[in-house]
């Protein structure tokens, strides 16, 4: 049975980790190469690289990051921000992403997930997507540029497209959730796993080890993601995974001889 | 030193960090590079796409007499992923294509209820016992990213995996051996199993 999985988000800025509470406040929180190999050793299974200040100047220095981790640490890299052109994911998977992420260019020009599937696989692409409650409260719908621009898109309408298009994952971020430990957005999650077939990723508010076992649960979500709690010790990998597989969640703990 | 061969598959990279990491002298092998078989003492055949696209590759570049020699001449060769699905007869993916042949078997879309492909971490079921285990955990977990499999277990299937059905993920016929998941992306045990594939050079 596959298992569900755990991810550590590591926001990078100029070459180091940083982490935007509600997307605004940033903090230092260590070396990328060196945080990348603690999360390997600490039970990571796959990690997620942001660039969230990605500029075409910049896109040199990011795959630099991307080649040194990927000479070091051997479980699913996957790297987004400022991947506008499937020049652009050629460049990071070349220099060893397995995945890359897309967000507002995706909503811009869709058709960068479905000529990006074409050209590296479904597997390679992941649909990024913010989303936030609509004020009437029926339903939400997706932001962009970092959450920060309102698009009126329908939130599920546009991940079956993302799915349609070719994506072969959903990084499924809650405005409302992130950054306020609350735990993750269950009624967004289940609501975006019934409408897709592809893995949904739950991004945004985890505070607590109740909140992924929470999360998958009560969701279809197969994976959860998270930031600042991992990068600042308050909960460690393996106490969720424990917690997780004595709750019965199917999680990779490796039973040595 | 092991040669990866490269037919236009994608991403090399990570297979080859992965085996510089045990500590071994690896080169990319294009087409027009295939000199004496002698030079080498692994090949490695990577893999990413689909099926018929593959076997083309591997004819238009004159890959396949080269493997040919290199496995009658006793040689460890070790197929990853597709790598692994084209060691047998044949490839339903698209369309009938054949395959090497080197092994008995075909490849056919993967019959679950679960989401395909069939992609994450899931654990071995260890049905044969073979020096490339020495190691490793119980059931030990691996990375798959994968649509189709080989569709029964044969003599040649060393280990299994559970995804709605029984998937074949290691084969093994003396110096031919295939992997189903991706070893350069399964972490610690990714890494010991391509050490104990390095022993067998």
């Amino acid at each position: 049975m596959l298992k569900k999985r755990i991810i550590p988000c590591l926001d990078i800025k100029d070459g180091r980790v940083v982490k935007g509470v509600n997307f605004v406040e940033l903090r230092d929180a260590g070396d990328p190469v060196e945080s990348a190999k603690e999360y390997n050793d600490l039970g990571a299974d796959e990690l997620v690289f942001l660039d969230i200040t990605a500029t075409k100047e910049k896109r040199k220095t990011l795959a630099e990051l991307v080649e040194k981790v990927a000479a070091q640490v051997f479980i699913p890299l996957t790297v987004g921000g400022g991947i506008r052109t499937v020049e652009d994911m050629q460049f990071i998977l070349r220099a060893g992403a397995d995945k890359v992420s897309v967000n507002s260019a995706a909503v811009k020009n869709p058709e960068l997930v479905r000529k990006g599937a074409l050209k590296f696989g479904s597997q390679c692409i992941v649909g990024a997507v913010d989303a936030a409650k609509r004020e009437s409260g029926a339903g939400w719908e997706i932001f962009i540029h970092g959450g920060s621009k309102e698009t009126g898109i329908d939130l599920i309408e546009w991940v079956k497209e993302l799915e349609e298009l070719g994506a072969g994952e959903i990084l499924l971020t809650s405005i409302n959730s992130d950054g306020t430990k609350d735990g993750f957005d269950l009624e967004m999650l289940k609501a975006v796993t019934a409408a897709v077939n592809i893995p949904v990723i739950a991004s945004g508010g985890a505070g607590s080890i109740q909140h992924f076992v929470d999360v998958f649960k009560e969701t279809g979500a197969d994976a959860a993601l998270a930031a600042s709690i991992f990068h600042f010790g308050e909960i460690a990998i393996r106490d969720v995974k424990t917690e997780l597989e004595a709750e019965k969640i199917p999680v990779r703990i490796e039973e040595r001889k | 030193m092991i040669a990866i061969i490269d037919y236009g598959a994608g991403n090399l990279n990570s297979i080859q960090k992965a085996l510089e990491f045990v500590g071994e002298e690896t080169v990319i092998l294009e087409e027009g590079e295939q000199e004496d078989i002698d030079k080498y003492s692994g090949l490695v055949l990577p893999g990413v796409g689909a099926f018929p696209g593959a076997m083309k590759r591997l004819q238009e570049d004159n890959f396949i007499e080269f493997i040919e020699k290199f496995v009658a001449a006793g040689k460890p060769f070790l197929g990853v992923c597709l790598g692994m699905q084209l060691l047998f007869e044949w490839g339903f993916e698209d369309q009938k294509t054949a395959g090497l042949g080197l092994l008995k078997g075909n490849i056919t879309k993967m019959e679950t209820e679960y989401k395909i492909p069939h992609m994450g971490w899931n654990q071995l079921q260890i049905i044969k016992n073979d020096p490339l285990f020495k190691g490793l955990p119980e059931n030990p977990h691996f990375y798959f990213v994968h649509s189709y499999q080989l569709t029964e277990v044969t003599d040649q299937v060393l280990a299994t995996v559970g995804y709605g059905s029984t998937v074949p993920a290691v084969v093994r016929q003396d110096n031919v051996i295939g992997f189903q998941f991706h070893p350069e992306k399964s972490g610690d045990n990714g890494i010991k199993l391509l050490e104990n594939f390095r022993e067998l050079l």
